[in-house]
C-alpha cells in the first residue's frame, strides 16, 4: 500500500464524514432539546435526495441549485411532522416514543415507493461532475462540492446557535425544559423548530449526495445506523462533537473498508460503536 | 390445579381456549393454516421477547441476533454433523443464552435509548458476519434438502405438524413466563424496570437479574429461530437476522400490551393478521402499500394506545367498574 492511497482514502472519509456530520446534526438537536430518538431521520434525507431529484428531473434544475428550496421544504415537513404527530408523544413511554418515530421511518419509506416506484435513479448530469486534483489527490468534484457544502450548513447552523437568540433559547430548552419555560420560552415552539432545522439540515445532506449517490426509498438506513454512531461517539446533544465524530467515523469507515475489504466498513464502524458505548457511554466528547 | 383455575367458569373459559387452539387443524386451506402457524410463531417470539422488554423493562431491538443464531446453529449442525434438529433447537437455544452473556455485558451498562441503539448495532454486527461468512452460505444462505416426513427428523411436507409444533413452542414459553411472573424472578424484573434505584438498595443484584432474564428470552428466542429454519427449509441472513424482525418481535408486545402475559398472543393474531391480509392485498402491486399500512398502525398504536391493546382493555373496564360502583352509591 502506498502512501498515495492511504491519503486519497483520508481525504475521502474526511469528505464522507463531513456529510455523516451533517446528518447526525440533527439527529442530535432533536435528541438534545426533548430526549427523542428519531429514527426516521434517514428519512428526511431521502426526502431531500428525491426533493433535488425531482426538480433534476422535471424542471432541468441543478441538485446544488435548488439546495435553499430543499432545505425550505424538509424544514417545513420537520415543523409539520412535529405539530401533527410527535407533539402527542412528548409525555408518551419510551416504547411508544421509540415506535412512533419507527412508525414514521416505515411510513415515508413506504409512500416513497408507493409514489416513486423502488428503482434506483441518479441525477446524470449535475453541474460538478468528474475530479479535480488537489495537493497532489485526485478527488471527486461532486464529493468535495458535498463536502464544503456540509461545512458550509454546519457553520451556518453553529453561528444560529451560538450568536441569536432564537438559537440561545433552543440551547437553553436542551439544558433545562423547566428553567427555560419559566424565562418565557414556549418549549412547543423550540421543539418544533428543533425538527424543522433537523429535517432541513438532513435536506440538505442529502441535496448534495444527490449528485453522486444513488437514490432509492430505503437510502436512509445506511446513513441513520451512521448517524447513530456519530451522535453516541459525539455525546448526545453536542453540534460540535458531532461534527467532530462526524469526520472520524467517516475516516475509519473508509480506512476499516481498505484494510479489511469494503463489506466490512459498516462492520468496523459498528464494533467501534459498541466499544464506545461500554466504556465511555456519555460519548467520547461528551461531559463524563 | 386450585391456584390456576379460581372458579368453574375460568375452567369452562380454559377448556374452550385450548379448544379453539386446536380447531386450526381441521382447516383444509394450506394459506389458511399457514395465517395460523404465522401467527403462533410471531406470538411466540413475542412472548419471549416480552420477558426482557415486557418485564424488566429493557428494550432490545436486537433480538433477531439470538433468532438467528437459534436458525443458524441447528440448520448447520444437521447439515454438517447430521445432528437431528430437536437436539439442534436445544443447541441453538443454549448457544443464544450464552451469547446472551456478549450481548448484555456490552449493552447492559447503558439505559433506556442508548440500550435500544448499542442492541441493533449487536444484531446488524451479527448480520455482517453471517453475511460474509462462507461456512454459513454467506449472502446466499443455506437450504435443508427434504427428506421425508418425520416427527423424528423434524420434517414435514404439511402444514398441520408445523401448527402443534408452533403450538407447543408457545405454550412452552408461556407456561415459563407465567411460572416467571409468579416467582421471585417476576417481581426482581419489575423491581428493575419500575423502581431500579430501590431494587438496588434493596439489595438485588440488578445487572445479575437483567441477564437472567436476557437469557431465558434469548434461549426461547433462539428455539423459535430453529423451528422457523425447519419449516421454511432455507435461511439466509435477511430473513432471520435483519433488525425488521427484531423490530417485529418488540412490536407484537407492544401492540398488545408489554409485561402481560398475554398482551403479546393478542398482539401477534393483530399484528399478523393486518400484516399478511395488506400484503396479499397489496403485496403484488410492488408500491409499499403493505408498508404503508403497517406503519400506519404502528404510529397509531403507539400515539393513541401507549399501553397496548390488553392495557386498553384493562384501563376501560377499570373505568367502567368505577362508574357502576359510582352509580351503585
Amino acid at each position: 500500500m502506498t502512501i498515495d492511497i492511504l491519503l486519497q482514502t483520508l481525504a475521502s472519509g474526511v469528505l464522507i464524514g463531513l456529510i455523516y456530520a451533517l446528518v447526525a446534526i440533527g439527529l442530535t438537536m432533536i435528541f438534545g432539546v426533548m430526549d427523542i430518538v428519531n429514527f426516521a431521520h434517514g428519512e428526511f434525507l431521502m426526502l431531500g435526495m428525491y426533493a433535488s431529484f425531482w426538480m433534476y428531473a422535471l424542471f432541468a434544475l441543478d441538485p446544488l441549485f435548488t439546495l435553499p428550496l430543499t432545505v425550505l421544504a424538509l424544514f417545513a415537513f420537520g415543523v409539520l411532522l412535529y405539530k401533527t404527530i410527535i407533539r402527542r408523544i412528548i409525555d408518551a413511554p419510551m416504547l411508544s416514543q421509540i415506535f412512533t418515530t419507527f412508525g414514521l421511518m416505515f411510513l415515508l419509506r413506504g409512500l416513497a415507493q408507493f409514489f416513486w416506484k423502488p428503482d434506483f435513479r441518479s441525477v446524470e448530469n449535475s453541474v460538478v461532475t468528474g475530479t479535480v486534483k488537489l495537493f497532489g489527490l485526485q478527488l471527486g468534484r461532486p464529493q468535495l462540492v458535498a463536502g464544503l457544502g456540509a461545512v458550509l450548513v454546519t457553520a451556518i447552523i453553529y453561528f444560529f446557535l451560538t450568536r441569536t437568540k432564537l438559537g440561545a433559547a433552543l440551547e437553553a430548552t436542551a439544558a433545562d425544559k423547566e428553567a427555560a419555560r419559566l424565562m418565557g420560552i414556549d418549549s412547543h415552539k423550540m421543539f418544533a423548530l428543533a425538527w424543522g432545522i433537523a429535517a432541513a439540515c438532513a435536506g440538505a445532506a442529502g441535496a448534495l449526495l444527490s449528485t453522486f449517490f444513488p437514490i432509492f426509498p430505503e437510502v436512509g438506513a445506511t446513513f441513520i445506523l451512521l448517524a447513530f454512531v456519530v451522535v453516541n461517539l459525539g455525546g448526545f446533544g453536542s453540534v460540535t462533537g458531532a461534527f467532530i465524530a462526524g469526520i472520524l467515523i467517516g475516516v475509519i469507515e473508509v480506512m476499516g473498508g481498505l484494510l479489511l475489504g469494503p463489506q466490512y466498513k459498516l462492520a468496523v464502524v459498528l464494533a467501534l460503536f459498541l466499544a464506545v458505548l461500554m466504556f465511555r457511554p456519555q460519548g467520547l466528547m461528551g461531559k463524563a | 390445579m386450585k391456584i390456576l383455575m379460581k372458579s368453574r367458569a375460568q375452567q369452562i373459559g380454559v377448556v374452550a381456549l385450548l379448544l379453539a387452539l386446536l380447531a386450526p387443524l381441521l382447516l383444509d386451506s394450506p394459506s389458511h393454516l399457514n395465517l395460523a402457524i404465522l401467527v403462533l410463531m410471531a406470538a411466540q417470539l413475542g412472548v419471549a421477547w416480552n420477558l426482557l422488554g415486557g418485564y424488566a423493562g429493557q428494550v432490545s431491538l436486537g433480538h433477531a441476533a439470538f433468532y438467528g443464531l437459534g436458525a443458524y446453529c441447528s440448520t448447520l449442525l444437521l447439515l454438517n454433523f447430521g445432528v437431528n434438529p430437536w437436539l439442534g433447537m436445544l443447541a441453538g437455544g443454549a448457544l443464544a443464552a450464552m451469547a446472551s452473556f456478549a450481548f448484555g455485558w456490552s449493552c447492559f451498562r447503558l439505559k433506556g435509548h442508548y440500550f435500544a441503539m448499542a442492541t441493533i448495532a449487536v444484531a446488524e454486527l451479527l448480520q455482517i458476519v453471517f453475511t460474509n461468512w462462507e461456512y454459513a452460505g454467506s449472502a446466499v444462505g443455506v437450504s435443508i434438502p427434504f427428506g421425508q416426513d418425520s416427527w423424528a427428523a423434524m420434517m414435514f411436507s404439511g402444514k398441520k405438524p408445523f401448527y402443534c409444533l408452533a403450538l407447543g413452542l408457545l405454550l412452552l414459553t408461556l407456561a415459563a413466563t407465567w411460572g416467571i411472573e409468579r416467582s421471585h424472578l417476576g417481581y426482581y424484573f419489575r423491581a428493575i424496570k419500575d423502581e431500579p434505584d430501590a431494587a438496588r438498595s434493596l439489595g438485588i443484584n440488578i445487572s445479575r437479574y437483567k441477564q437472567i432474564a436476557l437469557s431465558i428470552s434469548a434461549f426461547f428466542t433462539a428455539m423459535g429461530g430453529s423451528l422457523y429454519a425447519q419449516k421454511e427449509l432455507y435461511i439466509d441472513p435477511g430473513s432471520v437476522l435483519s433488525t425488521a424482525l427484531s423490530i417485529k418481535m418488540a412490536l407484537v408486545s407492544i401492540l398488545g400490551g408489554v409485561g402481560t402475559l398475554l398482551g403479546p398472543v393478542v398482539g401477534a393474531v393483530v399484528l399478523t393478521v393486518i400484516d399478511e391480509l395488506s400484503r396479499s392485498l397489496f403485496g403484488g402491486t410492488g408500491r409499499g402499500t403493505d408498508t404503508i399500512i403497517y406503519a400506519a398502525l404502528i404510529i397509531a398504536v403507539a400515539v393513541f394506545y401507549p399501553n397496548g391493546l390488553v392495557g386498553w382493555w384493562r384501563e376501560r373496564r377499570r373505568v367502567a367498574a368505577a362508574k357502576s360502583k359510582g352509580a351503585a352509591q
